[in-house]
């Protein structure tokens, strides 16, 4: 049996957790809430850091605790990334690396140290000292260190958060990489769309010690009965491939199920998995296919739902050939189109960004 | 013609001091990490017992000492019993009696080390698949250094120039118990002030470098407390 499946309760003063998720045992599942919504303190439950006496977690057929089993942290396989590297002072970077990789059985070991090194880009960092590493550097060291016991999963806690802008930019290929080149579940701590629209598969959404919700992250940020759903910010991710470079136009055509949209030229070759994110506010909607508009991008949906977004809003989830959208269009227009779920409609996209 | 130097009362101090603060560090290391580390109330009366060698007149500690392991007292019937003979005036006392008396000059600076380190090193050494054991020899000893080279340092230096304690439950047994500060004393009652210069001059030159290796240029003070 493979996946995760916790249910975790915890009362910590005035403090309630009560969290429940199953979690496929493949890719980034992102624990995302505000702060102060238990996201990290669920991560320590789930690391057998913090003790929720009752609470119950089975990692890919193996009971990590339940009502008569406690493993303590250190015979879980997992593992940890904390917020702030905390990397050991009185070891440098390689003898830190090696800390958890030497107490693991050799037979054990699945990311080998020079992977590892080369996976997190860290091979010139390794006879310094933790102390004489920027923060950045710090961080991609305590990944490595975390993937070389070879976890059956990986605990991220917010690993970027305390980075500046620079720092987050260049860890986050990193992440990316470590994504989409190993088969280790990753468990990952955010309050950032940002981060959890580039790396997530799959969403658990905390609010206030509860975990709300949980689905595969395309599905859960065009839940109309989610706050995700709404707002300025709101927007669909989808998963395309680069299929054809138009060197006339400088355009690169990149398709998925519901269709093919055209971005100015990238550089991924043909093939590659390339992650995009269209804003609920950048789609609009039409009944019929125009030629006589700017705009390349137009995709046949369904509509599925409405909802009221504002007194001048609503917010549409289409279905394009299995695959959710999201259209923000005024009332008015709504009215006027004689919009209803059922509904074939055409979705102009206005813009689109790459994500990955 | 002076009498011949006499060079056991230092050979005695020296081994009593270094027998003193390993038996100091193997008592002492655990009990600092329970300190450190425990929420029990326990903590409080706990710590003010391991601190009180360091208000109390060492005549009382080794007054009491006397009396508890003297052949009538609780301690002295328990070594009787166990075939230790008596304590007291022995070698094996004058080593009871430093420990306690400079305990906390070793406790307190390795609490305050484990203290400094916070869980987090303990934590993300956990992850890394180290049991207790483990984080404890290879994350917080470590971590610790400075703390332990403080209480060694401290534990070997106040055993060397103890006195009260010493002379109340070792008395002054040349060889056996006669330790540096006592033969001084000594020294001084016989008016044999040349003697007593050697021995006080070098424990004034010992104390000064002990201390400089401690302060010294360079270093910060190694300890908060001590």
């Amino acid at each position: 049996m493979s996946g995760i499946s916790a249910r975790f309760a915890l009362a910590l003063g005035e403090f309630r957790l009560d969290a429940a998720f199953d979690a496929p045992a493949r890719g980034v599942t992102a624990l995302f809430g505000h702060s102060g919504s238990g996201k990290t303190t669920l991560l320590r439950c789930l690391a057998g850091l913090e003790r929720a006496p009752g609470s119950r977690l089975i990692v890919n057929g193996e009971i990590w605790q339940d009502e008569n089993t406690f493993l303590p942290v250190h015979r879980r396989r997992l593992g940890y990334v904390f917020q702030e590297a905390s990397l050991f002072p009185h070891l440098d970077v390689r003898r830190n690396l090696e800390f958890g990789w030497k107490r693991i059985p050799p037979a054990e070991r699945r990311v080998g140290f020079d992977r590892a090194v080369e996976l997190l880009g860290v091979g010139h960092l390794l006879e310094r000292n933790p102390a004489r590493l920027s923060g950045g550097e710090r961080q991609r060291v305590a990944i490595a260190r975390a993937l070389l016991v070879s976890p059956d999963l990986l605990l991220m806690d917010e690993p970027l958060a305390a980075l500046d802008l620079a720092s987050k930019a260049d860890i986050l290929p990193y992440l990316e990489r470590l994504h989409d080149d190993l088969s280790i579940p990753v468990l990952y701590v955010s309050h950032s769309p940002d981060e959890v629209a580039r790396l997530a598969d799959f969403m658990v959404l905390m609010e206030k010690g509860k975990s709300v919700a949980s689905g595969a992250l395309k599905d859960m940020l065009a839940r109309l009965d989610l706050p995700l759903a709404h707002g300025d910010e709101a927007g669909v991710v989808i998963d395309t491939v680069a299929a054809e470079h138009d060197e006339t136009y400088h355009l690169t055509r990149l398709e998925f199920a519901g269709g093919g949209i055209s971005v100015a030229r990238t550089p991924h070759p043909l093939g590659a998995r390339v992650r995009l994110r269209i804003h609920a506010r950048d789609v609009s909607l039409a009944l019929e296919r125009h030629g006589d508009t700017s705009i390349l991008n137009v995709l046949p949906a369904t509509v599925v739902e409405i909802a009221d977004e504002s007194p001048a809003q609503v917010m549409i989830r289409l279905d394009a050939a299995g695959v959710p959208l999201l259209a923000r269009i005024t009332r008015k227009s709504g009215a006027l189109l004689g919009l209803r779920p059922g509904m074939k409609v055409f979705a102009q996209v206005k813009s689109v960004a790459l994500l990955a | 013609m002076p009498p011949p130097f006499d060079f056991a009362p230092i050979w005695l101090t020296l081994r009593l001091a270094t027998v003193t603060t390993l038996l100091l560090l193997l008592v002492g290391t655990p009990l600092a990490w329970w300190l450190a580390r425990t929420r029990s109330w326990l903590k409080g009366p706990v710590g003010a017992a391991v601190a009180l060698p360091l208000v109390l007149p060492p005549t009382v500690l080794g007054f009491y000492l006397l009396v508890f392991l003297g052949p009538q007292g609780p301690g002295g019937q328990l070594t009787q019993a166990l075939g230790l003979g008596v304590l007291p005036f022995t070698f094996a006392g004058l080593v009871l009696g430093s420990t306690l008396y400079s305990l906390p000059f070793v406790v307190q600076p390795i609490q305050n080390a484990f203290e400094a380190l916070g869980e987090r090193p303990l934590e993300a050494a956990a992850t890394l698949r180290a049991g207790p054991w483990d984080r404890f020899f290879s994350v917080a000893v470590p971590l610790a250094r400075p703390g332990f080279l403080t209480a060694i340092v401290l534990g070997f230096a106040h055993t060397v120039g103890e006195f009260g304690v010493v002379l109340m439950i070792g008395g002054n047994i040349p060889g056996a118990t006669r330790v540096l500060s006592v033969a001084i004393y000594d020294h001084v009652e016989a008016m044999e002030y040349a003697q007593a210069h050697w021995l006080a001059g070098g424990m004034l030159a010992f104390s000064f470098l002990v201390l400089l290796a401690l302060y010294g240029p360079g270093k910060k003070i190694l300890g908060d407390k001590s």
